[in-house]
């Protein structure tokens, strides 16, 4: 693959060692594949880490793990699928499609977008020394106060899921502003803004979530911090402090966040089921409308995952109808997902396997949502197994679904290769299967009383029975990622390739070359409707043409073409953001030493195109 | 490209009627008759629950049909057959759309009224006669006191049949929750304030609790046992909790009496006219009760000889601290808090 | 080819879609993150007022006349920051690093006035982090205010580094106005602070 530098007129075609390209790319879909590979990866753990709870889990007062390693587990579980797991795999979409979809070359800081990755890793690897350490967390994915306290949790256990939190919320922003620039400042001519995929839509409510909900565990979780290393009060009952502000500010960031995971899976879906109904997506400005309506009415729903803490009956009522409205924009979606197939003409590849299975699964947790959302029937369900099985159920049966989607479907177009397609379905019937069996039976297990987070039980409350079967699930389910990662490997090399356009499909990406030049597009498309590309292979039914093969991309286009070369700063400030934020834990010199770095290769980073050479912005 | 195992729809449909076959048979034996099953309720806060959750449940399953449904049926009639033209690029159909959006909009409006309504009716202020009793809920277990009967006891809830309950709900130490899963919901106990939760146990028998909010090492034992008695028998046993502890005969429970009130164990604990310590359980009438250790095993002599040698052991990261007591001293002191009837 | 029909702003390779400069946008979005970062630290003090169970209150300690005069002082700043973009538009480098460096120094005596008011409340009037909510909500929510003013000061004084050494020209505008968008950010929220926190009873 040729280097980027060879693309910069003047710059010297300098060929670079394969790691150091990596380590210092700035192209967006390099940064994608990192993304994802990581992703999948803490994903892979976060999945072991399952499957030990499920092994101690499956027979009563077992004695698999201790106490304390299953308190680890769980916590490690929730905050690394969550964090580590699905939010990148998310990224990594963003990252590589996003431009290809706007019709773009790039994002609009390729740079910041390095450093967004270099952050994530940094802040995944520290969470996860926590267990190198002996010390991983045990205050839960969601930490409630005052559990999380100097005195109730004296080892640093606390500390690194504090501070590994707060590196990726870093993270997480700086790819927020950069999407939303992104998307609402590089589209191509003619695309404006109701032209757009609705997966680039559904990005862009994302990003602004991101941008606007993190600040509130940010917060959060700076007061905690100042309160186990500063001697504060903000979470300390016996100075007046109140527990319950923890939990309004994480989930004022954990209700959006829950729409941050699953807007984009949504995104893919309604890109997917188009594609193989051949038809376009029912009422797609429904479902973008749909799409900011969650995202807006999101931040007003937060405390209905405190039903249980004694807020009084009007903030119980007004929250209870918040969230029976946001029901609505999402149930509808549903429907116009399942319009879209009626009346087309469906090709049953894996990509829409995975769709269809997320319109099937993810109703089936909406419907266990609108559940909670009444309080009465909630204080029986709230911290059970039924809760547990209503989040699985959307952000498994939902966003992993739906990721998986689009790695079927995205995956032709981002190696050159198409995934095996009876692998493929093998690993859907595994995991659609394996799934089911995992999780459906945990709503019993929530209405016959069994609370969670406890790391074992008593073998006379008719719980034994659906603990072996929900265990038994969750080792098909490992086997379907078997066969996932055995088709990724069988198909590297002899994977059968790709064109184009493999999938007949709708949106920009598919026209251009899988895998895209660095440049993305030879020449940067205008746009004159949704599914665009569409209509120029078939026209529009109205009497408008196809439009035909455009003209050959001559040599002079390209050579005007400019796109970054590579940069060592973002993976630098990375590791210099870490070092002073890690340095809260183990010394003031270090804070000092790391903030002074920071600064420094701040500096640098943005000195680097102070005076850029001719044709480039920053 | 598109190659098919075998037909998606089939599948699919076998696989929807195995998990409707499953949970159709699983209604008929697990459902119900468990120790804490939430849906046989016991208590009038139960019953009203449960019928929102009866309402919700026939509609979500009403909704969930006729969506999975429309899409098995869209999957089998609209699948592609070889040489199909490309099907009509239809965009929307607004009327269709609104529609459907306010026919959802009712169901929830269905669901919401009764809903709101409960939310008020269960948090009113509880009725002058309501029986008070405060809970405590520490790491890791319960602690139940009656202001009108000056009882304190631990772990063991009594309450009386068909009479109103307004628990008052304390937290000295971190966040827990309060569960009777037969009689109702839930409600946190939040260090900082007192909740209250009201409601009428309908049914005399035997119930289990649990903590329902993670509260650091052994939040998964922090259980407690439920009796509510019919009416005569909740005031005997009122008045049995107020009487002064038995005095034993047994030369083990005697030498038990005078190792206890010479340990640490006054310092943590409260037997009346013995010790007054405030930290752990209230052991007054400690023999009386059917578990140990916030229920995590029976009352018995072996298990609660095992409990005073070392109580990490049998409970990770209990705050009771390991004595040193030996193997006899263990069983002496078991003899006499087992003699506290 | 309709590709060419592009419009001429492209070929500034920061002004996108919008006709907004990418670096403004990205700044006005993070100010936007920013107001839920202070909102939940205001919306912490608020929870907190009156709530405190020992200590000093906010009216046994405030010195509002020295506050109002730091409040006057970002104000004044936020003025010279606008004379000297004004200047850098017109290439005026020099009075534009001069009134850079005004709107530096008024941050820094803001700061400085803040390290002052933080010493006075807690050598003299006993209030520390720890001493009750009132001292912990007060000081994170203003010292992390006085952190952001910092780093404009800091960001500023480079600029004008950069300036005197001759590296700053009317082509760096759009930078400069970057640095002045977060700077009236900060002032805004001081006024925001000021009111809720020292003014209202």
């Amino acid at each position: 693959m040729a280097t980027q530098a060879a693309f910069m007129p003047g710059a010297q075609a300098k060929e670079q060692g394969v790691l150091w390209s990596w380590l210092t790319t700035v192209d967006h879909k390099r940064i994608g594949i990192l993304y994802g590979s990581t992703a999948f990866i803490f994903f892979l753990i976060g999945g072991i880490e399952a499957l030990i709870m499920r092994l101690q889990l499956a027979r009563p007062d077992n004695t698999l793990v201790s106490a304390q390693t299953f308190n680890e587990l769980f916590t490690m579980h929730g905050t690394t699928m969550v964090f580590l797991a699905i939010m990148p795999m998310s990224a990594a979409f963003f990252n590589f499609m996003i431009p290809l979809m706007i019709g773009a070359r790039d994002v609009a800081f390729p740079r910041l977008n390095a450093l967004s990755y270099w952050i994530f890793l940094s802040g995944g690897l520290f969470l996860n020394a926590s267990w190198l350490f002996g010390m991983a967390p045990d205050g839960g994915w969601f930490g409630y106060a005052n559990l999380t306290s100097a005195q109730f949790s004296p080892a640093h256990s606390i500390d690194f899921w504090m501070l590994g939190l707060q590196i990726l919320g870093v993270s997480s922003m700086l790819a927020g502003f950069n999407f939303i620039v992104t998307i609402l400042n590089m589209r191509a001519p003619g695309m404006t803004l109701m032209r757009m995929p609705v997966f680039i839509w559904m990005s862009l409510v994302t990003q602004f979530l991101l941008v606007l909900a993190f600040p509130a565990i940010t917060v959060a979780l700076i007061l905690l911090m100042f309160d186990r290393f500063f001697g504060t009060l903000f979470y300390l009952p016996s100075a007046g402090g109140d527990p319950l502000l923890w939990q309004h500010l994480f989930w004022i960031f954990g209700h959006p966040e829950v729409y941050i995971l699953i807007l984009p899976a949504m995104g893919i879906v309604s890109e997917v089921l188009p594609t193989f109904a051949r038809k376009p997506l029912f009422g797609a400005p429904v479902v973008i409308y749909s799409g900011i309506m969650i995202g807006f009415f999101g931040f007003g729903v937060w405390s209905h995952h405190m039903f249980s803490v004694g807020m009084g009956p009007v903030a119980d009522s007004a929250f209870s109808i918040a969230t029976m409205l946001i029901a609505v924009p999402t149930g509808v979606k549903i429907l116009n997902w399942i319009s879209t197939l009626w009346g087309g003409s469906i090709r049953f590849s894996t990509a829409l396997y995975f769709s269809l299975g997320f319109i099937a699964m993810f109703t089936m947790g909406g419907l266990s949502g609108v559940m909670h959302a009444s309080p009465p029937v909630d204080l029986q369900q709230t911290d059970t197994y039924f809760v547990v099985a209503h989040f699985h159920y959307v952000l498994f049966g939902g966003s992993i679904f739906g990721l998986f989607s689009g790695a079927y479907y995205w995956w032709p177009k981002i190696t050159g290769r198409l995934l095996d397609e009876g692998l493929g379905k093998l690993h859907f019937w595994l995991m659609m299967i394996g799934f089911n069996v995992t999780f459906f039976p945990q709503h019993f297990l929530g209405l016959i009383g069994m609370p969670r987070r406890i790391y074992t039980y008593a073998p006379d409350l008719g719980w034994n029975f659906w603990n072996m079967v929900s265990t038994i699930g969750a080792f098909v389910i490992a086997l379907s990622f078997v066969v996932f990662i055995y088709n990724v490997i069988k198909t590297t090399r002899t994977g059968q390739v790709a064109g184009p356009d493999p999938w007949d499909g709708r949106t920009l990406e598919w026209s251009i070359p899988s895998p895209p030049p660095v440049y993305n597009f030879a020449r940067v498309p205008t746009v004159h409707e949704r599914d665009d590309f569409w209509l120029g292979k078939y026209g529009d039914g109205h009497g408008g043409k196809p439009r035909g093969a455009p003209a050959p991309v001559t040599a002079a286009e390209l050579a005007a073409i400019h796109m970054p070369p590579p940069s060592y700063w973002p993976i630098l400030l990375a590791i210099a953001l870490s070092i002073m934020v890690t340095g809260i834990m183990i010394s003031a010199y270090q804070i000092i030493v790391g903030g002074l770095l920071t600064l420094f290769l701040m500096y640098k980073f943005a000195m680097e195109y102070h005076r850029p050479p001719e044709g480039h912005g920053h | 490209m598109t190659k098919r195992l075998f037909s998606a729809s089939t599948a699919r449909t076998v696989v929807l009627l195995a998990g409707v076959a499953l949970s159709l048979s699983s209604c008929g034996w697990s459902l119900w008759d468990n120790p804490m099953t939430t849906v046989r309720p016991k208590s009038d806060f139960g019953r009203w629950s449960d019928e929102i959750f009866m309402l919700i449940s026939w509609t979500t399953l009403v909704i969930f049909i006729a969506v999975e449904g429309a899409l098995l049926y869209a999957c089998w009639r609209f699948r592609d057959r070889p040489g199909a033209p490309i099907p009509k690029q239809i965009h929307g159909h607004t009327v269709l759309e609104i529609s459907w959006t306010i026919a959802f909009a009712v169901v929830l409006l269905i669901i919401g009224i009764p809903t709101i309504k409960l939310i008020f009716k269960t948090q009113e202020a509880p009725a002058a006669t309501a029986l008070r009793v405060d809970v405590a809920g520490k790491q890791w277990w319960w602690e139940f006191s009656y202001p009108e009967f000056k009882i304190t006891t631990a772990n063991e809830l009594h309450l009386p049949v068909g009479q109103s309950v307004a628990f008052d709900l304390h937290a000295p130490d971190v966040i827990h929750s309060f569960w009777i899963p037969q009689l109702g919901g839930k409600r946190d106990v939040v260090p900082h304030r007192v909740n209250r939760i009201v409601m009428t146990p309908a049914v005399p028998g035997e119930y289990l609790g649990q903590c329902a909010e993670y509260c650091g090492m052994s939040h998964a034992n922090m259980r407690f046992r439920v009796v509510v008695h019919p009416k005569g028998e909740f005031d005997a046993w009122v008045k049995a909790q107020q009487a002064p502890p038995a005095e034993s005969t047994d030369p083990l429970a005697q030498q038990g009496k005078t190792l206890f009130a010479q340990s640490a164990c006054v310092g943590c604990h409260t037997i009346a006219g013995v010790s007054a310590g405030q930290i752990g359980p209230n052991l007054t009438h400690f023999g009386s009760r059917k578990s140990l250790a916030a229920n995590m095993m029976p009352n018995t002599a072996a298990n609660l000889a095992k409990w005073v040698e070392n109580p990490d052991h049998l409970k990770p990261g209990a705050r009771m601290p390991n004595l040193g007591m030996s193997g006899e001293q263990s069983k002496a002191i078991a003899a006499y808090l087992l003699s506290l009837k | 080819m309709a590709d060419h029909a592009v419009p001429h702003a492209a070929h500034d390779p920061n002004i996108g879609t919008t006709g907004l400069d990418h670096r403004k946008m990205g700044m006005w979005i993070f100010l936007g993150s920013d107001c839920m970062f202070f909102g939940s630290l205001i919306g912490t003090y608020l929870a907190y007022k009156g709530k405190s169970l020992s200590g000093p209150g906010p009216h046994d300690v405030f010195n509002i006349p020295l506050t109002s005069y730091s409040a006057a002082l970002l104000l004044a700043s936020s003025l010279t920051m606008v004379l000297a973009l004004a200047a850098l538009q017109h290439n005026r480098v020099k009075a534009a690093a001069g009134w850079l460096t005004a709107t530096a120094l008024m941050g820094l005596h803001f700061v400085l006035n803040q390290v002052y008011e933080f010493w006075s409340f807690a050598v003299h009037e006993g209030l520390k982090l720890s001493t009750s909510l009132f001292g912990s909500s007060f000081y994170v929510l203003t010292g992390f205010h006085g952190a952001h003013v910092t780093g404009g000061v800091i960001w500023l004084l480079l600029i004008v580094s950069l300036a005197l050494r001759g590296k700053i020209d009317a082509r760096d505008y759009t930078k400069v106005e970057v640095a002045g968008l977060y700077w009236h950010f900060v002032d805004i929220v001081w006024i925001a602070i000021f009111t809720v926190i020292y003014l209202i009873p």
